[in-house]
């Protein structure tokens, strides 16, 4: 088991978003979470990567075994937790090369491994680009300074190529994407696919799950996990949409 | 956790302490308190021809009949001047065998820094070998300087050795009477550096190389002059990177640059003195008057400086820009954390035709500490078709800090363009989760962000200190967030 969520409670500012999420993702799993706006989909994806404005105020986190709950932001993502964000900040100044040197390099010394020379972590970075079909001299650009938001969401997929995680967490990678940007980004996420690896895709459409496919799809409405069930869920959510599933939980 | 030490570099100062400068009473000092006596004194001990203590005097008359001024958005308790020795002797520190005999902690920072080990001996003050004896990379300096024509020694030598220089060109740019600190400071300076560059030549080495190594025991009221000539070009580098204590606590020192025809000076500083402790007790007071006249029509002068130490800096490097087709720049980054407060920033005042000016200024405040911009830029009715541009950006860490621009802009002609920008803006904590989420550590991904922020006045920096400058940052910074 790679993740395993029980009776996960969280809040922000006292109000609870979370109320009991379960779930369990195994390695070379594809799991969709979907559901209706404002149902905690996003701050499920946050609570996993350690964001700190939210309480945990209940259940367990164990990831490869670990109390995953009891560890850094930082040692997360040393550890392969990945979260593609859905809105990428600007850090001014900050160049893509010297941002993924000093992140692929503070994982490596996590791992005991030393700094990856100069002359291969640029070979990788060349190799990771073609593979997200990024073109543009991203390398000397700053840290999403100015792009668009297509540019950003290929970004958030080529670091996610960069650092290998085991599991990455896509939070509504789709949204604000035109069908060529919608391709690339699931391409980009297909490749990287592997039976060492496992993606949870958190979307509000069924669309992206044309592209890509998932093993099993969950709909989280009002902080739990209310239906689970195969890729053809997802289908069956477009057609009948959310309505239909408020009207069955309640 | 690294996050809940005290800033790093105020521990490595204080512990610096138990090292100890010898502090040997004897005869080479002046007595306590300023009087017209001190300042003969002062002259006498320094062997100066007649001219220089006419002009200490003078400076000292006048400084009897000025106030402190109190317009600087800085808060501290007054100054006694009565209670403070004007002149000491440099007191020679104990020699330390090797680095073992060092605070380790001192070797951490200098290690953070990359500061080379034989660097670290003699910043340490630990016995050089022979092999790379400073004297003797000294002398090899001199010589090829002097091959050039080019002069730079101490203030003292200069107005033995070159009274003529000192005669034409001290007090030109900033006159003894131009202001309260600079004013004492003409009447006590204890001394300092000299450089000039003949006409036509471009200094060969950077001066900054020259004084690292040099390692100038720099005093507390520091006066240095630069002259570059016709056509000559220097880059010059003040400080050092390295932590720097100093027992007296009140620092005045005056730069003056003259840049003749098509001549271009760069003059850069790291500054990092001791800050005080984390409470905001002690510290260095650090009241500076840097200016530079770009005399001749087609000359240059760049100040940029790292300003990352003082408990309290005042200090606005300017640029008067009389010949036509002159320019002024000045990169600033200054840094204040825990009780530090700095009110710094430029003058630029345009009185040639043409002239142009940058001043990019970026702050950065932390703790409870207070962050000033201050800036005129003038252009005179003669200065046609003159430019400037101004940035004034300022960066908050936390919410008990301060920042404050106070830009003053006079144009009396309508031929100029004058541009202010100013932005303030916080190290989010999206950004900081962004980094963390990537596996950066919280202190490596504030050190990317500032430095980030930055980047535009890091640049101007001679490369070799770049590095070590952007390394300051973030050790500066240690422990600010979190």
């Amino acid at each position: 088991m790679l993740l395993s969520i029980k009776n996960l409670h969280a809040s922000i500012n006292g109000k609870e978003i979370l109320k009991g999420v379960n779930l369990e993702v195994n390695k070379g799993e594809v799991h969709a979470i979907m559901g209706p706006n404002g149902t905690g989909k996003s701050t499920l994806a946050s609570v996993i990567a350690g964001r700190d404005v939210f309480d945990v105020t209940e259940g367990s986190v164990l990831y490869k075994g670990k109390n995953l709950l009891a560890l850094p932001v930082e040692a997360r993502a040393s550890e392969g937790i990945f979260l593609g964000f859905q809105y990428p900040v600007e850090i001014p100044g900050v160049s893509m090369t010297n941002f993924m040197r000093t992140a692929v390099n503070e994982q490596r010394k996590y791992k005991g491994l030393d700094p990856l020379p100069a002359g291969e972590f640029l070979r990788l970075m060349e190799e990771k680009k073609k593979m997200v079909e990024i073109t543009a001299k991203l390398a000397n650009r700053s840290v999403n300074e100015g792009f668009s938001g297509g540019e950003k969401k290929k970004n958030e997929i080529f670091q996610m190529a960069m650092l290998e995680p085991t599991l990455s967490i896509l939070d509504e990678t789709d949204s604000g994407l035109d069908i060529d940007a919608l391709r690339i980004v699931a391409n980009g996420v297909n490749k990287l696919r592997s039976p060492e690896n496992a993606t949870v895709v958190i979307t509000h459409y069924q669309r992206l799950l044309d592209y890509i496919v998932p093993d099993f799809v969950h709909v989280l409405f009002e902080g739990k996990i209310v239906k689970s069930g195969g890729k053809e869920l997802a289908l069956e959510l477009e057609e009948k949409g959310y309505e239909w599933i408020k009207d069955a939980v309640i | 956790m690294a996050t809940d030490n005290n800033n790093i570099i105020n521990e490595v100062t204080n512990s610096e302490y138990k090292y100890g400068f010898v502090t040997d009473i004897e005869m080479d000092q002046a007595p306590m308190g300023l009087s017209e006596d001190t300042v003969r004194f002062i002259s006498a001990k320094k062997n100066e021809p007649e001219f220089m203590l006419e002009f200490r005097l003078k400076a000292y008359r006048k400084w009897l009949e000025m106030e402190e001024p109190t317009w600087a958005h800085l808060h501290h308790p007054p100054i006694n001047y009565q209670d403070i020795i004007f002149y000491a002797a440099p007191k020679p520190k104990k020699e330390l065998a090797s680095l073992d005999e060092v605070d380790p902690q001192l070797i951490e920072t200098f290690n953070k820094l990359g500061i080379s080990l034989e660097e670290q001996k003699k910043l340490s003050g630990v016995a050089v070998d022979a092999v790379i004896d400073s004297v003797s990379v000294k002398t090899t300096f001199t010589e090829t300087l002097s091959k050039y024509g080019i002069i730079f020694c101490s203030f003292s030598e200069a107005v033995q050795n070159h009274p003529d220089l000192i005669k034409k060109y001290m007090g030109s740019v900033v006159p003894y009477s131009d202001n309260y600190f600079a004013t004492l400071n003409s009447a006590v300076f204890s001394d300092g550096s000299f450089c000039f560059i003949p006409k036509g030549v471009r200094c060969p080495i950077e001066l900054s190389t020259y004084f690292r190594i040099n390692a100038a025991n720099t005093g507390q009221f520091e006066r240095t002059l630069i002259i570059a000539e016709e056509g000559a070009y220097v880059s010059y580098m003040e400080g050092c990177t390295a932590p720097q204590r100093d027992e007296n606590q009140l620092h005045a020192a005056i730069v003056e640059i003259v840049a003749l025809q098509d001549a271009e000076v760069k003059y850069s500083t790291v500054q990092n003195w001791y800050p005080g402790n984390k409470k905001g007790e002690g510290g260095i007071y650090n009241f500076v008057t840097k200016r530079g006249i770009c005399k001749g029509s087609n000359s240059k002068i760049s100040w940029t400086q790292v300003e990352t130490g003082s408990a309290i800096t005042w200090k606005y490097p300017s640029v008067i820009l009389l010949g036509d087709n002159s320019v002024g720049e000045f990169y600033s980054v200054a840094v204040t954390n825990n009780y530090q407060q700095a009110d710094t920033g430029s003058k630029m005042i345009h009185l040639g035709k043409n002239t142009k000016s940058t001043i990019i200024s970026k702050g950065i405040s932390a703790g409870f500490s207070e962050n000033s911009y201050r800036g005129l830029v003038k252009i005179s009715k003669n200065a046609t078709n003159s430019r400037n541009y101004s940035q004034c950006d300022s960066l908050l860490m936390g919410d008990k800090c301060g920042a404050h621009t106070w830009p003053y802009i006079r144009t009396e002609n309508s031929s100029s363009i004058v541009e202010h920008e100013a932005t303030t803006s916080k190290i989010s904590e999206d950004q900081l989760f962004y980094c963390q989420q990537r596996g950066i550590s919280t202190e490596s991904a504030i050190g990317l962000i500032v430095n980030g922020y930055a980047k535009e006045v890091l640049n101007k920096l001679p490369m070799e200190f770049a590095v070590e400058a952007q390394k300051l940052l973030s050790i500066s910074l240690e422990g600010s967030v979190g």
